[in-house]
């Protein structure tokens, strides 16, 4: 730890800081707070601060829908295609980073490449391929092009570079095979990398509206997002309501975020930053 | 090496298997909707878009119910969809071959969209004389909107409504402007309107209307305000081109302008109708132009004035009202039996005796049955549907189903959004006829 | 195997296990990845030069692309897209910069509160966050207009409405940077620094001499994925804006959703794809070029 003075600039930048970091949580206080208030109190142009007359009604009303099977839906194909993800890309990306073999850099180009494609141009095609593959409407046509996203990949390669080649190279002599080496002296170190994965992929899936919009539509496979967006009707705006759907939609998000925090910053370091 | 194949291919098997037991699970879900095919039943789907209660799940289920009472061997699955996204979900369906069987809207999208795009099941087998002649009784442009340009018919319809506005009775009395409507009638001049706005402004009225245009929901109601005043035709007879670039198209958007200016009205370029309306509900202005049947009955709650429904203003007194035609579609998914099936949940939902003016009042619209007569009578809401029902025979043009429709829409509520900014208003109306003919040329020429 | 082993055989065999090895390692990604990006990437390309719509399917060449430079709501959306490029982008990684060197000196429990802080737009759901941004700029009963007792109609002004969509874009997008600004940070030599504070440099040297040079692979990371997310734009315009007003919010990923989902038009839609791909893949390589000179990339 260093000597911490409070010069001018430390005192205005902890103001700041404190004004963003009430800016940037606002939006979620409105949203739990939007949640509870009556109709009457949302649609009036003075706005309440806080519910002075906090009600349940709209969740009530959200649950006239299948929201929490909304909710199961989004969480059940985010924690699949992140598992498949994890899976896939630490395998490919130990490949990619400390293995030698034709067509290597090839492979690795194609891979960033495609990083920089917009995903919802290949919608199309992709609506073809799942209808041929039996899948549409189902959450796997969520769940594949999710997983086969290069990004998981290339984060995955560069946290294997950070693996020492003399402990593989050791491992080799002692007789290992290709699968311990990869489980018992790969996995550990790749860990963290791992979990950082985990999450990037369970957020990008969840928050993948446009994919889960085009791929699903019958009522019960319906995900969380697709159903807040859907409680906006055309004749009519039920703020309350869309908040007790967002509301609903965020606490999990936020609260598996703040349990794997740890892990997701320490992951994070090693990997991206390494370059 | 072996040992990593053995290794590789179990992890693949195991991703395979936990695959396949998710699909059979998911399949499994939608079994309990009650789509299951066992021995020789046939299940149909059923995609609603939200006409009144249609769009309701405790509504539809029991139509279902009195149709399996009848028909216990076709099973009818129904899912919702809302108009901010179903569309897409439909073109989505229909590129991945998963389309419904049975969809429920208007004739803009059973046939000028898809209907034109040869997805859909020709229907004129249900148009029979009976149903030709009873549906003729009431309009005939309903007849000619539900059948192709070749005159091939992609819709069955069921009810129709008429778009129409509503002003706060209160506050126009207060105002002393209950003078300038019609209240036999409920039809009003132009002129008029523009002294019922002055009234309403010296009264201290701070917004008296709203002419939303942040999107496409709810553009009846501009569409009809704009093109009423002046009688201004919104396409030709033909339907093959976009018409509001007339003088009297012209002279009503700027007279449109022009109450903006005067601070006599308001735009909002970010709100829709439903924005719109809810301003209108909680009382903050004192007209709403996105009004109808079903859109009373969802505010009611609310309102805590009387929403007093009118028709558009126009010069000559006699509006053009722009209306609502729904009813049934089949997709064609090439399986004989499910069309069949379809057509008879199709049968059994508009021209049974007993259903038929049910299925109607579910949509809180009026039949397009002159046969069913009053479905209301007799029910709490007959002389609420009265008023609806006297506006019936100012329904105009059903000018919907003009190929282009879609970018038609898009250019509209982007030429209002022009013109209020203060962009040159000729200007802006061409742009929009370019735009809105040029998408009509290529929608025909395929 | 065999019992007498040549040196350049056994050399050859190695490279061949090692090859084969590795493609194992690799099949299951590339089975996701072949199957669900490459195959669709190469569709999307070819159909590009096809009239296809729900009805047809024509070659017709270049026609998509050439009419893409006649069509002023493209060039408008080309031109709003790079407009929250370039200003998303910098402000963005300038921001998260400054937050994180204020906050990685900070004690641990302080500075992951600040991280997780401004971390959770980006956890609370893009649906779920756009939907309260568009309540908070709701022209009559939104938060803005009652805090600035103003009457603005936020999101249906051109003037605003576009600098709306880039503040919402931007506080869904400093999270990742500063989680990688901090460790970033964190992982600057000491010795470097004590070294330099020793010779006299000010805080402000030590900055731009020390830290900033070795923490410019994360500044190039952090530029490259802030790209591709700001030109990729598209969920909010959907959910607020529907790309106006008067197609000031239009960006080429919502135009290309119009295109197809609105009037099937999925070859023009997929030739700005193509385009877009394109112009993002310039980009990056650019950032690269001026960023990562100083860099053993």
């Amino acid at each position: 730890m260093k000597r911490i003075k409070a010069t001018p600039y430390k005192v205005i930048a902890a103001v700041v800081l404190a004004a963003l970091a009430f800016f940037f949580i606002f939006p979620l206080y409105w949203i739990l707070t939007g949640s509870v208030k009556t109709a009457a109190v949302i649609n009036d142009a003075v706005q309440q601060w806080f519910p002075l007359s906090p009600t349940l009604d709209n969740y009530q009303r959200l649950f006239d829908n299948p929201a929490l099977l909304w909710l199961f839906n989004s969480v059940a194909m985010a924690v699949l295609a992140m598992a498949l993800t994890c899976v896939t890309a630490s395998m490919a990306g130990y490949a990619l980073a400390k293995k030698r073999f034709a067509g290597r850099a090839l492979l690795f180009s194609i891979f960033i490449c495609a990083m920089a494609l917009p995903k919802q141009v290949i919608l199309i095609p992709l609506l073809r391929e799942m209808s041929f593959l039996n899948l549409h409407d189902s959450m796997w046509a969520v769940i594949l092009p999710t997983v086969g996203w290069p990004f998981g990949v290339f984060l995955m390669k560069q946290f294997s570079e950070n693996i020492p080649g003399e402990l593989l190279e050791a491992a080799r002599i002692d007789g290992a095979g290709e699968i311990r080496m990869f489980t018992e002296i790969v996995l550990p170190i790749i860990k963290p990398g791992i979990g950082a994965l985990a999450i990037f992929t369970f957020i990008n899936c969840w928050n993948d509206y446009f994919l889960q919009l085009i791929m699903l539509n019958s009522r019960t496979k319906l995900t969380i997002s697709l159903g807040i967006a859907k409680l906006q009707a055309e004749m009519s705006t039920d703020f309350g309501l869309i908040m007790a759907g967002a509301a609903l939609a965020a606490v999990p998000i936020i609260t598996i975020f703040l349990m794997f925090q740890k892990y997701f910053t320490k992951g994070i370091t090693m990997g991206a930053v390494k370059g | 090496m072996k040992n990593w194949k053995k290794w590789l291919s179990m992890l693949l098997c195991a991703g395979m298997a936990t695959g396949l037991a998710a699909c059979g699970n998911s399949s499994g879900d939608a079994g309990e909707g009650g789509s299951e095919a066992s021995g020789g039943a046939t299940a149909i789907t059923l995609w609603t878009y939200p006409i009144g209660s249609w769009g309701d799940a405790a509504t539809v289920d029991s139509i279902v119910a009195a149709f399996n009472e009848q028909h216990p061997d076709i099973s009818v699955s129904v899912e919702y969809l809302d108009y901010t996204s179903g569309d897409d979900q439909v073109t989505a369906a229909i590129e991945a071959g998963t389309a419904p069987d049975l969809i429920m809207e208007g004739p803009e999208r059973l046939v000028t969209t898809w209907g034109a795009a040869g997805k859909m099941v020709d229907l004129s087998d249900l148009w029979d004389d009976e149903a030709l002649a009873d549906i003729s009784a009431v309009s005939e442009a309903v007849v000619n909107a539900c059948k192709s340009s070749d005159g091939v018919y992609y819709e069955y319809p069921l009810c129709m409504n008429a778009h129409c506005m509503a002003i706060n009775y209160e506050v126009f009395e207060e105002a002393g402007a209950l003078q300038y409507i019609d209240e036999e009638t409920r039809t009003w001049t132009t002129e008029d309107f523009g002294k019922a706005l002055q009234a309403l402004v010296d009264a201290g009225v701070e917004t008296t209307g709203v002419v939303y245009c942040g999107g496409q929901g709810g553009d009846q109601g501009t569409r009809a305000l704009a093109r009423n005043l002046y009688s201004a035709d919104f396409t030709n007879e033909d339907h093959t081109e976009w018409a509001m670039n007339s003088e009297a198209g012209i002279k009503g958007l700027q007279q449109l302008a022009d109450w903006v200016d005067a601070g006599l009205l308001s735009y909002d370029s970010g709100a829709q109708a439903a924005d719109e309306l809810q301003l209108f509900a909680n009382g903050t202005i004192a007209m709403s132009f996105c009004w109808n049947a079903s859109n009373e009955s969802n505010y009611a709650e609310q309102v805590d004035f009387t929403a007093y429904a009118m028709t558009f203003p126009s010069d000559d007194g006699v509006p053009e009202l722009d209306g609502g035609i729904y009813g049934f579609g089949i997709f064609d998914n090439g399986d004989e039996a499910k069309i069949e099936a379809a057509k008879t949940f199709i049968e059994f939902v508009c021209d049974d005796e007993t259903q038929g003016p049910e299925s109607v009042v579910a949509s809180g619209f009026f039949p397009v049955r002159s046969s069913f007569g009053n479905v209301y009578e007799g029910s709490d809401q007959e002389e609420r549907m009265t008023v609806f029902n006297s506006m019936m025979p100012y329904l105009g043009d059903y000018y919907n189903v003009t190929p282009g429709w879609a970018e038609q829409r898009t250019a509209w509520w982007n030429m209002l959004q022009n013109i209020f900014n203060g962009n040159d208003l000729e200007e802006s109306v061409n742009t929009y006829i370019e735009t809105a003919n040029a998408a009509t040329q290529a929608a025909m020429g395929e | 195997m065999n019992k007498q082993i040549n040196p350049s055989v056994m050399k050859k065999t190695l490279t061949r296990r090692e090859t084969i090895s590795a493609y194992l390692f690799l099949a299951p990604a590339l089975v996701f990845f072949v199957g669900f990006v490459i195959v669709p990437m190469v569709m999307c390309l070819v159909t590009s030069f096809f009239n296809y719509s729900m009805t047809e399917f024509t070659f017709v060449g270049f026609d998509n692309y050439k009419e893409m430079f006649q069509d002023d709501i493209f060039i408008k959306a080309l031109a709003n897209t790079v407009l929250i490029v370039v200003v998303a982008v910098p402000t963005v990684t300038a921001f998260s910069l400054w937050v994180s060197s204020v906050i990685y000196k900070m004690n641990g429990a302080v500075c992951s509160f600040f991280r997780c802080i401004f971390y959770l737009p980006v956890v609370t759901g893009t649906v779920a966050v756009t939907v309260v941004w568009k309540w908070m700029f709701n022209k009559y009963t939104g938060l803005f207009n009652y805090v600035l007792d103003s009457d603005i109609s936020w999101l249906g002004d051109s003037r605003t409405a576009i600098w709306c969509i880039i503040l919402i874009l931007f506080t869904t997008s400093v999270g990742q940077p500063i989680v990688l600004y901090v460790s970033a940070l964190g992982n600057v030599d000491d010795s470097l620094i004590e070294a330099a504070q020793v010779d006299g440099a000010t805080s402000r040297q030590v900055f731009w001499k020390i830290k900033w040079p070795q923490i410019m692979p994360t500044t190039l990371y952090i530029l490259v994925i802030t790209t591709i997310n700001s030109f990729q734009c598209y969920a909010l315009i959907q959910l607020l804006t529907s790309g106006g007003p008067n197609h000031s919010t239009e960006t080429i990923m919502y135009y290309i959703y119009y295109q197809a989902f609105k009037l099937y038009r999925y070859g023009y839609g997929n030739a700005m794809g193509v385009i877009l791909a394109i112009i993002i893949a310039v980009f990056s390589a650019l950032q690269f070029k001026v960023a990562g000179k100083k860099n053993d990339y």
